[in-house]
């Protein structure tokens, strides 16, 4: 009975993901491709991707870490840097007599290469950094991003990373297909784990370290496994970034990013996977889409003299700190998107009409 | 007592913290199949000692060994290495490097003196958290279910030990609302997982009434023998450890002041006096609870 419910489950679930992308599809066909409905759904897509790699992190392990806009550096440059043509690599390293690096690989090798490097790089980090403890965590992680950030346009390094230079030329994907499928295997994988006994491991040092390390659990082990394992998705979706903007430039993966992220981490639920994706596209869409209007004062119908450029932004604060007041577990609390969930929700709403 | 086989033995423990004495030359053993009790006023650094069999806290003095092999011992540089400490070894190679996840390994579970259990999770996942130790998938492995068969033992393994000590019909439950006495049950449930050998119980009758705390003297029998354990637990109820403890020491001011069997002890003169204090002085106040106790034996 429970099995059954279980794998009719599993089938609405998938179904329901196949429709989705049928829509995508559809939508690619019918709407103009410059609509700014894909700029949402693509940016979307890969914030839902780091934030459900923070989420991981933050949300599943227990560990406050704030250094996510630092690995999505370093999977950005790595994917760019791999991948930008030969023949375009005088143009693009101008000022570097072409760069150091004079080959170029498949874009898949290149996006595994993104995560691996980011990975590796937590691996080192976290050496030193992951006995630390919630604030200081974060504390060091943010630095350590920063640094990157500083390092990554110093000019000494211009033959690889072209110093303060933008990146470009490289291979891009304009389908948003594109992005759903890589961020949706990925969160898939990312769930997996979650769901297996390391996940649940995860969860034990999250909720009490000292009995998960009394009930055999490594813990320096365990932690760093979880920042690598955060870190490669990062980096993957960095790599993602980098194709959606067509050009990168190390200045601006500020830590204000990382705090982007982790707003839609909180606001979405911490240690809530569906969350994070359905807050990263309701905050995307809020930010670049739906509050636009508010930065022009002349509507179509009347003009307001208080809306003026960067006013939605005043506007998207408020919209915060209220969700944040009235949903202080973020949209999802720590519960996942299900289908039974669903059906009980419109259960308590039928009976409470009744009553 | 059936067996004289010592399954843990500490050796001339001694644990200072700065200038305090916590556990002052301690050597005690424990044999197998035996319930041995650490009982003392509060304070008297019962839980340090477990603390140091446990390898929370490396000893300044003295050396542990379990089933024979020297499994914890004073390393002063024990403390940096283990942060820095690489792979999961199992066996100790070289140096003692003791953490408690490797000790948990070795076959000595514990339980907490204030419930531990992991507060947002089902009592079911409570006690299979404490299986992910026996483990021999690694994360791809399990990432992919490539490890699916490991996977379903351990849940049935669950299932099985839930219903063994009459829990399986909360475990779908949140852990932290079962009742208090049940808390406790799960949190020796979820040690018993993880496979042991030996049991360290941090008092597991604290906060219990006369009748669950005669409740849990059988349960303690009984897993003892369905489980082929031995116990060695810190308990305040002197009913309890009167009734089911082979042998019982006791620490005052972190030394040992007496050891033998529970009508040994309750004769004692050293005992009486530092549970009742000398007859000179004025007793402290903060024995006064035990002392009752005492008295109602």
């Amino acid at each position: 009975m429970e099995n059954t419910n279980k794998k009719r489950d599993l089938f609405i679930g998938f179904g329901l993901l196949a429709l989705l992308f049928i829509v995508l599809v559809i939508l690619e066909q019918t709407v103009r491709p410059t609509s700014i409905l894909f700029t949402v759904l693509k940016k979307g897509a890969i914030y839902a991707l780091v934030a459900v790699s923070m989420n991981l992190l933050n949300g599943f392990t227990g560990l406050f870490s704030l250094g996510q806009a630092g690995f999505m550096l370093l999977g950005a440059y790595t994917y760019a840097i791999f991948t930008i043509p030969v023949e375009a690599r005088a143009q693009v390293y101008q000022y570097f007599d072409g760069g150091a690096i004079q080959f170029t690989l498949p874009v898949i090798v290149a996006m595994i290469l993104a995560g691996l490097v980011a990975a590796f790089f937590a691996y080192l980090i976290g050496l030193p950094v992951l006995h630390l403890k919630s604030d200081y965590l974060a504390i060091a992680t943010l630095g350590f991003a920063e640094i990157l950030r500083a390092i990554f346009q110093w000019d000494k390094l211009g033959v690889i990373t072209n110093g303060s230079n933008l990146l470009r030329k490289y291979p891009v994907f304009k389908t948003s297909t594109f992005y759903f499928a890589i961020s949706g295997i990925c969160i898939a994988l990312i769930v997996l784990l979650i769901n297996s006994t390391y996940g649940r491991a995860f969860k034990a040092i999250r909720d009490d370290e000292v009995a998960a390390e009394a009930m055999g659990i490594n813990l320096a082990h365990h932690k760093r496994m979880a920042f690598t394992i955060s870190s490669f998705f990062a980096g993957i979706s960095g790599a993602l970034l980098a194709m959606f903007q067509t050009t990168i430039q190390a200045s601006q993966f500020k830590s204000a990013m990382t705090y982007e992220i982790l707003l839609i981490v909180v606001i979405g639920g911490i240690g809530s996977v569906s969350g994070s994706c359905i807050s990263s596209f309701l905050f995307i869409a809020c930010s670049e889409w739906w509050l636009r209007f508010l930065d022009n004062a002349n509507l179509n119908f009347t003009s307001i003299q208080i809306l003026r450029p960067g006013f939605r932004k005043v506007v998207f604060s408020v919209v915060i700190m209220c969700i944040v007041l009235f949903y202080q577990k973020g949209i999802m609390g720590d519960k996942e998107f299900s289908i039974k969930g669903i059906a009980g929700f419109f259960k308590k709403l039928k009976s409470k009409r009744n009553k | 007592m059936a067996s004289s086989k010592n399954i843990l033995k500490m050796e001339n423990i001694t644990m200072q913290f700065g200038g305090v004495v916590a556990v002052d030359n301690l050597s005690l053993e424990v044999n197998e199949g035996e319930i041995v009790s650490l009982i003392g006023p509060n304070g008297a650094g019962k839980t340090t000692a477990f603390n140091v069999v446990t390898g929370v806290y490396a000893p300044t003095n003295g050396a542990v060994w379990f089933n024979g092999n020297k499994i914890v011992e004073n390393h002063p540089r024990r403390k940096m290495k283990k942060l820095y400490a690489g792979k999961d070894k199992t066996v100790f190679n070289g140096h003692l490097e003791p953490t408690p996840d490797k000790i948990t390994k070795l076959g000595i579970a514990r339980t907490f003196q204030n419930i531990r259990l992991w507060k947002s999770q089902t009592v079911f996942d409570n006690v299979l958290i404490a299986k992910h130790l026996r483990r021999t998938s690694n994360v791809f492995s399990a990432t992919f279910r490539l490890n699916w068969k490991e996977e379903k033992k351990q849940r049935e393994e669950t299932a099985e030990l839930l219903k063994i000590l009459g829990l399986y019909d909360v475990k779908d439950e949140l852990c932290t609302s079962l009742p208090y006495g049940l808390q406790r049950r799960l949190e020796i449930a979820r040690a018993l997982a993880t496979n042991p050998t030996l049991l360290l119980l941090d008092e597991p009758a604290a906060g219990m009434n006369p009748q669950e705390t005669a409740d849990l003297t059988d349960f303690i029998r009984r897993i003892r023998t369905d489980f082929h354990l031995s116990v060695f637990m810190i308990e305040h109820h002197m009913d309890l450890v009167m009734d089911i403890s082979d042998r019982i020491y006791v620490l005052n001011f972190g030394a040992l002041i007496a050891q033998g069997t529970p009508d040994e002890i309750q004769n004692n003169p050293d005992v009486i006096a530092a549970y009742l204090g000398e007859a000179e002085e004025d007793t402290d106040f903060s024995d006064k609870p035990y002392a009752e106790e005492e008295e109602a034996e």
